[in-house]
């Protein structure tokens, strides 16, 4: 299985991670050589398996409609990069 | 002081032989003299630590001890620790310094265990060698040059140095018992479920691990002791009894069935590293236990499943680091495209990158059935091998790793081939069962690990196979120099 | 060319739990930026959802008002994207297996016709965050309060094809959800908000057209109006040989324009896959009777009580019984007041002109049921006429905490009903415009002398200093001029 350089392109834009060129050529190799390895998995019969999402039968728990938090804005910003009044800020959002 | 276990130094504390502060002290002092050949902490906490043990000792002198308190240890840098920062290995959390604890942080923190630092790992703990941290390579104290295994090599190459006696670790693929055997100490990783994830960096949600790492199997139950439990944060931690797991240590193991998988002992496994085995498991035999060889047909597919789901998880856990709320944020953003891509670009590693991007690959439009869907069906094979298996022995034992510790730099150029070094550990993880590495021998000098796989919650089982099996044996207790 | 309109719409619906479907975080509107968001809205690392009960309760009322089948083993999905607001990189929602599955509303129209619009499903989903495009030197500012409120995501199959069906619809499930209690239905708080997927197709054809979804619609009249912008637009695309680009086009109500989106970098691959933080929610029989044992009145069952408890008319009932909260409001009045009749009137009329005009809620209103049943009480009892009430109803609206009786007295509202009294004040007028009662005794047309009557009121509101009662003043002119 190979993986186009426009794939890896498309890839990188949905992971919002920004890749010259040089590296989409490693990529291209490094990525088509762990495609290759994923495969084997094609040449597993699963007619009928149910695909497994968990390792145990378990059923979600709920928890009760209570507040449990208190306003601990303070710490939360004093880690962010960028905060103003409160709010965080990023470049300008364009709707 | 420092060759002593977890178990040992509880009993010196609770004698008086020796304060919290004292033993704070000289495990401090080693880290500080020693660590600078292995890099096995990214942080230490000296005065928090220091002022952890004299309320460690106020808190024996008071008489409400537990058997934690004041024992040194420290934590995976993947653990969040409130007030000191946390990092995963990244410059993406180079700076960040968590406003709350992991529920294994908290538990430790009740115990009133002394946390002496956080250890290196692996970037986002995706990897098998310790390598691709951004806080540089981890040596192995067996071999200069030498890779302590990973992710968590940090702390298993801080137990092997004897710079903590214990340290916590998490295993998604084999990150735990890979890094044990390739150091020679002895880690678990509990069922699926059993420790909480509150807290624990994700890395693959539905395969991700707390586990333990010291030098002897007692000192995993102790640490298991702490560690396991409900958690009502996890909604995908087990609400189940935890049962005291230093209490069922010294069950005789006559009768128990050990399964060898036939799979794992194939002509691709070095015939030194079978030899080692086979005769950890003649040990075994001549301690009761009967041995017969099993099946897991499926195993050979683990490897390549595994490589779909937590590449999968991986890329919608790691979105999260977007510069916006906390961790790095690039220069001088241009757009809002522009801070997310050269944020992520420039705070991670190339390995986490691959991670990302194939995961990404594997869940976009048009793939999702043929390699995420196909992987969980394989996932479910692969767990009902383990479940027959089971109905025919109560353990599995196989090597922990096909080699011993590799050189630096020898697996790192090809990401596949660093990906094969966990064929042995990475169907446990799919399956969600418990499974240890005990120290079982030497090959050139290097230590070998013995891989013990138990049924769902045998955890307790377990460490009593492995204590069991150190008592007779001393490869545990070997110490590098 | 003639064209048939399809038009389907998915509505955000928040629910009104105390807290956060995954965090134990508040949910009260207008707090402080950021105040209301924990750790686990705010995707720090390493924390984990847990999700809420009380939004499954909500939801499986829904899915029970609206006659659907409910999901016994729903599961949750994450939906990848990057944008500030949303502080994971995907939204955590329900694609595969959502919580409540086909179902229908009945709608009434205005001709009386009813009919039947379809659900395709609703899912539970976790809301995003707030960006504020106010300038903070050229950077926007982002609110996380609201990531994590839990939504219904209801999505509708297009069965409707016109603007007034689709706002009909939507009335009714404001109406519904709001009588459950789940929602406040307040929508300017954008606690119910409206996307509207539009088509157009030749009359007759069975093939559909290429569809626009036009977003976050978040009044009635904003979703009419944008509708008929919209059917125009593409009508005129159309007609002019022009394709329609599938797209998603904002609207802005105040200007009664609408503009495409910021055309995305790529295509949308939102990458959907089941959370592996979370596990199938699984309801037993006994959660989902103990739902469907705690569904309140819901407007149908409600309109057919308005009628035959109240007398009121089809149309009214409709009107007054559709609003939990309006239903509320008039049948405190009705209660306080004589008249029921009335009491819908004053409700639908003057009342709700008034909200309309100043873009209040019913739970807004400075006026009281109690207040107006009052003032019903006096109108009907001719204490007051229509126009002296009409000036309570302004003193009560601007705050006058008086009871309306004191109002009546203070601004001497009350009307003279004395027969003898009155009867005097029409002599004294009559007596002084004999020219024209001579006039109006001398026409044969009842039409004519029924507006010539008129002619004397004015004098008489006059003598009686606007206090008589016009209904009597009437009788007894009539009885006067005609014998």
């Amino acid at each position: 299985m190979t993986i186009s350089r426009k794939d890896i392109e498309k890839v990188a834009v949905l992971a919002r991670i920004q890749v010259d060129d040089a590296q989409v050529s490693a990529l291209e190799k490094d990525l088509g050589n762990i495609l290759d390895l994923v495969d084997q998995l094609s040449a597993a019969d699963t007619e009928s398996v149910e695909p497994l999402a968990h390792p145990l039968d378990a059923v979600q728990r709920l928890r009760p409609d209570e507040v449990t938090e208190t306003d601990q804005r303070a710490e939360f910003q004093a880690i962010a990069p960028a905060t103003e009044n409160g709010l965080y800020l990023v470049p300008r959002v364009i709707e | 002081m420092h060759n002593k276990s977890v178990a040992e130094l509880s009993r010196a504390l609770e004698q008086g032989t020796v304060s919290s502060v004292e033993l704070t002290r000289q495990f401090l002092d080693r880290i500080r003299c020693e660590d600078g050949k292995y890099n096995s902490f990214i942080t230490v906490t000296e005065d928090q630590a220091l002022a952890d043990a004299r309320a460690a000792d106020e808190q024996r002198a008071n008489g409400n001890a537990t058997p934690w308190t004041g024992v040194p240890f420290a934590h995976k840098d993947i653990f969040c620790t409130r007030g000191v920062r946390t990092t995963c290995g990244s410059k993406m959390l180079e700076n960040f310094v968590p406003p709350y604890d992991a529920t294994v942080t908290a538990n430790f923190r009740k115990a009133g265990a002394v946390c002496l630092g956080k250890t290196n790992m692996d970037e986002f703990a995706m990897g098998s060698s310790n390598e691709s941290s951004y806080f540089g390579p981890v040596t192995n104290p067996w071999g200069a040059k030498r890779v302590p295994g990973g992710s968590s090599g940090g702390s298993a190459a801080a137990v092997a140095a004897r710079l903590v006696p214990a340290a916590t670790a998490t295993d998604t693929g084999g990150s735990i018992r890979q890094p044990a055997a390739l150091c020679g100490v002895t880690g678990l990783k509990p069922t699926y479920g059993r420790v909480s994830r509150y807290g624990m960096i994700a890395f693959a949600s539905s395969l991700d691990q707390g586990g333990t790492m010291a030098r002897t199997a007692e000192d995993n139950a102790l640490m298991l002791n702490v560690m396991a439990g409900f958690d009502p944060k996890d909604s995908t931690c087990v609400d189940r009894g935890v049962p005291d797991y230093t209490a069922t240590l010294d069950e005789p193991l006559k009768g128990l069935k050990i399964g060898l998988p036939k799979e794992y002992f194939s002509e691709q496994l070095s015939p030194a590293m079978e030899q080692q085995v086979r005769d950890a498991v003649k040990e075994y035999e001549k301690l009761g236990a009967t041995v017969k060889e099993v099946s897991l047909p499926h195993a050979n597919l683990a490897i390549a499943a595994y490589y779909v789901i937590a590449p999968a998880e991986a890329s919608a856990n790691l979105s999260r680091f977007d510069g916006v709320r906390y961790g790095y944020r690039c220069e001088d953003p241009k757009d809002l495209m522009d801070l997310y891509t050269r944020t992520r670009a420039e705070g991670f590693g190339n390995e986490v990158e691959r991670r990302i991007l194939v995961g990404t690959y594997a869940l976009s439009a048009g793939y999702f059935d043929a390699y995420y869907l196909k992987a969980q069906k394989v996932r479910r094979l692969i767990q009902q091998d383990f479940i027959n298996a089971f109905r025919e022995v109560d353990v599995l034992m196989s090597p922990t790793s096909p080699s011993p510790a590799f050189v630096q730099g020898e697996k790192s150029t090809d990401p596949v081939t660093m990906y094969l070094e966990d064929v042995f550990t990475i169907a446990v993880n799919l399956a969600g069962v418990p499974a240890m590495s005990v120290p079982a021998g030497f090959i050139d000098g290097l230590p070998v690990g013995l891989q013990i796989i138990g049924d769902y919650f045998s955890e307790a089982r377990l460490l009593n196979a492995a204590h069991q099996f150190q008592q007779v044996t001393d490869w545990h207790q070997r110490e590098p120099n | 060319m003639q064209w048939d309109i399809v038009i389907g719409l998915e509505i955000h619906v928040q629910l009104a739990t105390r807290t956060k479907i995954f965090s134990g975080s508040s949910t009260a509107y207008g707090a402080e930026p950021n105040t209301q968001a924990n750790a686990v809205d705010l995707a720090m690392p390493g924390t984990l959802p847990v999700p809420n009960e009380q939004a499954f309760r909500y939801a499986v009322m829904f899915g029970l008002a609206v006659n659907a089948e409910i999901e016994r083993r729903s599961v949750f999905e994450r939906k990848n994207y990057f944008y500030p607001d949303l502080p994971k990189g995907y939204q955590t929602t329900q694609l595969a297996r959502p919580i409540v599955g086909p179902g229908y509303v009945d709608i009434q129209l205005e001709n009386g016709e009813s009919k039947r619009v379809r659900i395709h499903h609703a899912h539970l989903e976790e809301d995003a965050g707030k960006s504020l495009h106010e300038d903070f030197h050229g950077m926007t500012g982002v609110d996380l309060n609201r990531a994590g409120t839990p939504l219904i995501e209801v999505v509708t199959e297009p069965d409707m094809t016109n603007a007034e069906e689709a706002v009909a619809f939507a009335k009714k499930l404001h109406g519904i959800v709001t009588s459950l209690g789940i929602c406040d239905g307040d929508m300017s708080q954008g606690s119910m908000r409206f996307d509207v997927n539009i088509s157009l197709k030749p009359k007759g054809s069975d093939t559909l057209g290429t569809r626009t979804e036009t977003k976050n619609l978040n009044s009635f009249r904003f979703m009419e109006q944008a509708i008929h912008h919209e059917v125009e637009r593409q009508m005129d695309i159309l007609e002019d040989g022009g394709e329609i680009v599938q797209e998603t086009r904002l609207y802005n109500g105040d200007r009664d324009e609408s503009r495409s989106m910021r055309t995305k970098e790529e295509a949308n691959d939102y990458r959907y896959f089941p959370c592996p933080d979370l596990l199938p929610v699984v309801l037993d029989e006994a959660f989902i009777d103990e739902a469907r044992n705690s569904l309140p009145e819901l407007p149908d069952a409600r309109k057919a009580r308005f009628m035959d408890q109240y007398g009121l008319n089809d149309y009214d009932a409709g009107l007054l019984a559709a609003d939990a909260r309006l239903a509320a409001f008039f049948e405190e009045t009705a209660q306080h007041g004589e008249d029921a009749k009335l009491s819908a009137n004053w409700i639908l009329g003057e009342f709700s002109a008034r909200l309309n005009a100043e873009e209040r809620s019913v739970n807004d209103s400075p006026v009281s049921g109690i207040q107006l049943g009052a003032l019903v009480t006096r109108i009907a009892d001719n204490t007051i006429s229509s126009a002296g009430a009409k000036k309570v109803f302004e003193a009560l609206w601007e705050g006058d905490g008086s009871d309306v009786d004191t109002i009546i007295d203070a601004k001497g509202l009350k009307q003279v009903s004395d027969t003898g009294e009155l009867e005097k004040m029409v002599d004294e007028v009559l007596a002084g415009m004999p020219d024209q009662v001579a006039q109006y005794q001398s026409e044969e047309d009842p039409k004519k002398r029924k507006k010539m009557l008129g002619g004397f009121m004015g004098p008489l509101m006059k003598a009686s200093k606007g206090q008589g009662n016009p209904k009597l003043f009437n009788e007894i002119l009539q009885k006067k001029l005609d014998a």
